[in-house]
């Protein structure tokens, strides 16, 4: 899994919620279907809600990784139309 | 467009819903959508279309503001005052908004400007409170296939109803004259709870979005009617009357027509 290929990558370190879940949505609107974004966030409540979001919009979380201390790496293959 | 900082923080519970996203407000920035009237009903649609981010609302009065219009009228207030309602509507949500064009109207609506009016608009919204001029909006919306979204309200009792004209009923295969001057009785005559058009609004406001947005079911075929007192809603089916004299078959009615003033029992 770690191999996957990454479409898009996306920065929102620095971003707090609801704020990094507006980014990472719009992150995921602009891929195609089958495609990967991966998201790098520093918010500890989002490294938990963001792929819960994910998972409830119908895509696939791929990884969810505290790359370190307080920064985690979130990979999310998008799965259906926005 | 792109979203600037603020917009995306303005919208985000917006952008978050699956139904609406970055690509659903950017549909609603680019909506144009007429009120027509500042009243009871036009106030509370216009100010939720403002705060939704809705890029163009017009509004249509040449009324200006009483005292005794406050008790409901929710965008004006003693500061604007004999100022026209469409003016005193427009500071209002413009302030809620400034992502909000409002393009005031300030004529009575009448056969003549009508469909030159309507047809710069995505979605006409009914806020009026004669039926002169409700059957005038719907005639105009069927000949220009407007989507409309209509509303009524008296005492504590209140309607609504989305007509998409050609593919449902409009108003005329409901009733396909307006009632004789005089047969129901008017706000001013016979009173309204202040919250209601508020009820009543709300519920237009949120089907115009849900036009704007292709999303859910419209209440098109259908009114919902609500009676505040007995907190009962029902919705009541409306047949498409094939020999509707506006949307029907062979349509009788081929141009407007002002009805004539003692109709208007504002």
């Amino acid at each position: 899994m770690s191999d996957e290929k990454i479409d898009k990558k996306l920065d929102i370190r620095g971003e707090v919620c609801p704020y990094t879940l507006v980014k990472a949505k719009l992150g995921v609107e602009d891929i195609e279907v089958g495609q990967v974004i991966e998201i790098t966030l520093d918010y500890p409540e989002a490294s938990r809600s963001i792929p819960k979001a994910m998972l409830n919009y119908g895509h696939t979380v791929l990884k969810v990784e505290e790359v370190k201390p307080q920064e985690w790496v979130i990979q999310v293959r998008k799965e259906v139309e926005d | 467009m792109d979203f600037s900082e603020e917009q995306l923080k303005r919208y985000s519970r917006h952008i978050i819903l699956p139904e609406v996203g970055g690509k659903g407000q950017k549909k609603i920035s680019a909506a144009k959508v007429l009120i027509v009237g500042a009243g009871g009903l036009g106030c509370p649609v216009g100010y939720y279309l403002a705060a939704a981010g809705v890029g163009t609302i017009g509004i249509v009065d040449n009324d200006t503001v009483e005292l005794s219009n406050l008790q409901r009228q929710i965008a004006h207030s003693i500061k604007t005052i004999d100022v026209n309602k469409a003016d005193s509507a427009k500071q209002t949500f413009e302030t809620l908004n400034p992502d909000v064009n409002v393009v005031t109207i300030k004529k009575r609506l009448d056969s003549k400007i009508i469909l030159d009016l309507f047809k710069d608009y995505d979605i006409i919204v009914d806020g009026t409170d004669n039926f002169p001029t409700r059957y005038l909006i719907n005639d105009a919306c069927v000949m220009l296939k407007k989507p409309l979204v209509s509303g009524a309200i008296l005492r504590f009792e209140g309607q609504v109803t989305t007509i998409l004209p050609h593919d449902g009923p409009c108003y005329r295969c409901l009733f396909e004259e307006p009632p004789p001057p005089g047969l129901v009785p008017s706000c001013q005559e016979a009173g309204v709870l202040g919250v209601l058009p508020g009820v009543i609004g709300t519920l237009q406001a949120t089907e115009v979005l849900k036009l704007i947005l292709g999303k859910g079911t419209p209440l098109k075929g259908n009114l919902l009617i609500y009676d505040a007192l007995g907190v009962n809603f029902r919705k009541v089916k409306i047949p498409k009357n094939e020999d509707c004299p506006i949307c029907g078959k062979d349509p009788k009615i081929k141009d407007l027509n002002d009805l004539p003033e003692e109709y208007c029992s504002i």
